[in-house]
């Protein structure tokens, strides 16, 4: 237990010098248009909107708002090159997708740089996860082009069409290539919508796509609000739909969509378990925890937001988490001394403080680091709750930002019990030292991806998608093709 | 009931009692409800009972209940246990030709279906422990860990089986469902639900946990809705029924994201009717990172 003497001091003095990332690199244009049929174009009702830095409130460029009539315009683009692009020399089709992948490598910082500026997250994650994950995703499925036939045995493949795609503004380039590698590797073309506090790297994306000189109208991006995006799912010749973002949101897309013959993959809003045995690796795991729930200021959908620790290590792990926390520098998202940046958007900001205001008046007790945040921005120090049970809300509810809620158990039954005791089955973890222990707890978390001794991992070639009410299908790995083809016999 | 056979005969036949299959008990339905089936000669073949909400309400309840236990089981378990509802039904060959030709198919077609349905539970009992190794994958991940991905059955599975295909058309969505570790509810064919409660029977023999499946008789257009709303039904799938009833039962669905598998059009009776992709319909993939080293 801690006493004086081996307490860290983590107020000694210690300070980092600013380390900012550079950005005289980083060219953004004051205006961006729809990306239409291979040209930028202005929206035909001529509204624009402002994309901001939440890091500093100042505004980044004005952004084209596309309406019915716009996607209108897209779906037609990407429908007359479908023909085209389906049939074209699946390697041939194949060697565009790679492209893009070499060209996002090349231009890696830039983009990381417009990530962190435009959607708040630090540089560090932007470098070292977001931008090469966004790579490597194109260059996996670019190799699996032209190797359809052998992703499913027995069956024909065909490509289904336009697929229109609704991203989030929580990992926007990288979801931008989730989103898209697949489609396009499989011999869709595709609309693509960002999310409206976000839009700039998938507009970088853009000229990317231009660049490797893919033909016109196979990648169509149109940029708006919840209004854009509802255009898009709701057009009658849009074949798919892929959806990442909120359950609420997910169960008005697959009501709008019934009736309708388009396929549709969701990937949802999740509240994974993040569960430490007493025989885990306590500081290995206390650095999971902290990855688990900070990593991205919380907003991950498969962010491990509930703790369960077995009681015999409960009163270790908490006390070296809060000492972790500590150390977490929250601030520029561009230093890259930085472990938190800003919270995405003010009115995220304000979803994730009335969360707090719930926790305390459920009878929670609140932990934040004692850190300082920026007086401009919008900003959330790292937060646990403890003291919480399983009927409280800010165990019960995807909050999407930088807090945890903390919860024991003695037994293993126990503990499975508890991390299944939710609508969501996204993802879990498990920490622990006995690897027939790992399996038994991951034969049993009712979830699409489960991190033993680590957690929120990504990879190209690992599907990822929820049970329940996380969504339906997968995307990532062999089992993400399938979303994007229709299989015959 | 009384039957044309039986005037000829000395002996006063016993008729069958059609009742519904919950939890591994023939209950009647608790709404005390029936319908009245007819054959072609107008006669009375069966009082059928006309399954309520609630009775689908108990059926899930029993399913739920079953669930961990029968995807727990091994897969050499399963396979066995729908071969031996194979070998059931096969003893029952003529029960089930003469049930089928009551309920107005000829004799020379109910003896096929009757066939054919056997086999298609042959068909996936086979299956039960090679479709993991068809579609599972090991996925070669940059970082020090052994990911690889499994199907795990997406638990409790609705199904509305088809109308014009009593007894193989029900065997056709139910054996790639349970075969799976599911557990199911299903609404039988209204206009030919015999067949589906003797199939309980042989299933009941089998055999196979209580539970697993649950067998239901009524009116689709009342039960469809509860069918594709209930919390905690995973996925429904549903035979034809046309757009307005796919519009309802997607849209419901959303309530909880249920999986909606439609399967509309389909000739039962052609060989390309069974593939394992109808398993993998209601399965989950789970993906798993086990770390390498320590």
């Amino acid at each position: 237990m801690a006493t004086p003497e081996n307490t860290l001091a983590f107020d000694g003095g210690w300070e980092y010098a600013p380390a900012p990332e550079s950005t005289d690199h980083v060219e953004i244009d004051k205006r961006y248009g729809l990306f239409i049929g291979g040209d930028f174009v202005k929206p035909e009702k001529g509204r624009y909107f402002d994309t901001i830095n939440p890091a500093t409130e100042e505004r980044l460029a004005r952004i084209a708002e596309a309406d019915a009539a716009d996607v209108d315009r897209a779906v037609k683009a990407a429908r007359k090159a479908f023909g085209p692009w389906s049939r074209m020399k699946a390697a041939e089709r194949g060697k565009y997708v790679y492209r893009i992948a070499r060209i996002i490598q090349e231009r890696a910082r830039e983009f990381a740089a417009i990530e962190s500026l435009d959607g708040g997250k630090p540089i560090r994650e932007s470098r070292d996860v977001d931008v090469p994950l966004a790579a490597a995703h194109f260059f996996y499925y670019a190799g699996w082009s032209d190797k359809l036939e052998y992703a499913f045995p027995g069956r024909k493949v065909k490509p289904l069409g336009v697929a229109g795609q609704v991203i989030p503004w929580n990992f926007p380039l990288l979801m931008a290539a989730w989103k898209l590698a697949p489609a396009l590797a499989c011999g869709n073309t595709v609309v693509l919508k960002p999310a409206e506090t976000t839009p700039l790297t998938a507009l970088k994306l853009a000229e990317v796509i231009a660049d490797a000189g893919l033909p016109d109208g196979v990648v169509n991006i149109v940029t708006g609000a919840g209004e854009t995006g509802a255009a898009v799912v709701e057009h009658p010749r849009v074949d798919k739909i892929a959806f990442t973002g909120s359950t609420a949101v997910g169960r008005v897309i697959q009501k709008a969509l019934a009736g309708t013959r388009k396929k549709y993959t969701l990937e949802l809003g999740g509240k994974a378990a993040n569960v430490i045995f007493a025989d885990a690796a306590i500081d290995q795991a206390v650095e999971g925890i902290v990855n688990g729930i900070f990593f991205n200021q919380g907003h991950v959908c498969c962010a491990g937001s509930r703790l369960f620790v077995q009681e015999a290590v409960a009163d270790e792990v908490v006390e070296k988490l809060k000492d972790r926390m500590e150390t977490l520098i929250v601030g520029d998202p561009l230093d890259k001394n930085t472990d938190i940046g800003a919270i995405n958007s003010a009115a995220q900001l304000e979803k994730i403080e009335s969360y707090l205001e719930i926790g305390r008046s459920e009878g929670g007790e609140m932990f934040q680091s004692s850190c300082t945040v920026p007086d401009t921005g919008y900003w959330c120090r790292p937060t646990i709750f403890t003291g919480v049970s399983q009927s409280n809300r800010v165990v019960q509810e995807e909050i999407f930002g930088p807090v945890l809620a903390i919860q024991t158990f003695r037994s293993y039954s126990e503990a499975i019990a508890k991390a299944n005791n939710t609508p969501y089955g996204l993802s879990g973890g498990v920490w622990t030292d006995k690897g027939a222990k790992i399996f038994k707890m991951t034969q049993n978390v009712r979830a699409g991806v489960v991190w033993a001794n680590t957690f929120n991992k990504f990879d190209p070639t690992s599907p990822f998608g929820g049970y329940k009410e996380s969504g339906v299908g997968r995307e990532g790995g062999l089992h993400g093709l399938d979303a994007y083809l229709s299989l015959e016999a | 009931m009384a039957t044309a056979a039986e005037k000829t005969r000395e002996r006063l036949s016993v008729a069958k009692t059609y009742k519904l299959y919950i939890g591994g008990k023939f209950p009647r339905t608790e709404s005390g409800r029936y319908f009245k089936l007819t054959d072609k000669n107008g006669v009375v073949v069966a009082n059928v009972c006309r399954g309520s909400r609630k009775d689908f309400r108990n059926a899930v309840v029993a399913a739920r209940k079953a669930q961990p236990g029968w995807a727990g089981a091994s897969a050499y378990l399963r396979g066995q246990i729908l071969y031996r509802i194979a070998e059931m039904l096969e003893g029952r060959r003529e029960q089930f030709t003469a049930e089928l030709n009551r309920q107005g198919i000829a004799v020379r077609a109910a003896e096929k279906e009757v066939d054919a349905s056997v086999d298609r539970l042959v068909y996936y009992a086979g299956w039960a422990d090679k479709y993991q190794q068809v579609f599972s994958a090991v996925n070669p991940v940059s970082s020090s860990h052994f990911n690889f991905s499994v199907l795990e059955p997406t638990g409790l599975v609705a199904i509305l089986a088809p109308e014009d295909s009593g007894l193989l058309g029900l065997v056709s969505n139910l054996a790639p469902a349970i075969v799976g570790g599911n557990t199911a509810v299903v609404l039988a064919s209204a206009s030919r639900p015999l067949s589906a409660i003797s199939f309980a029977e042989v299933l009941h023999a089998s055999d196979l946990p209580a539970g697993v499946v649950n067998l239901l008789t009524g009116y689709r257009d009342e039960l469809t809705e509860h069918f594709a709303s209930h919390m905690d039904v995973n996925a429904i799938v549903y035979c034809d029924g046309g757009k307005r009833a796919a519009r309802q039962i997607q849209s419901l669905a959303a309530g909880n994201i249920k999986r909606v598998v439609e399967r509309s059009g389909i000739e039962w009776s052609k060989p390309g009717a069974q593939h394992p992709y109808l398993i993998r319909d209601t399965q989950e993939v789970k993906t798993t990172w086990h770390p390498i080293g320590t």
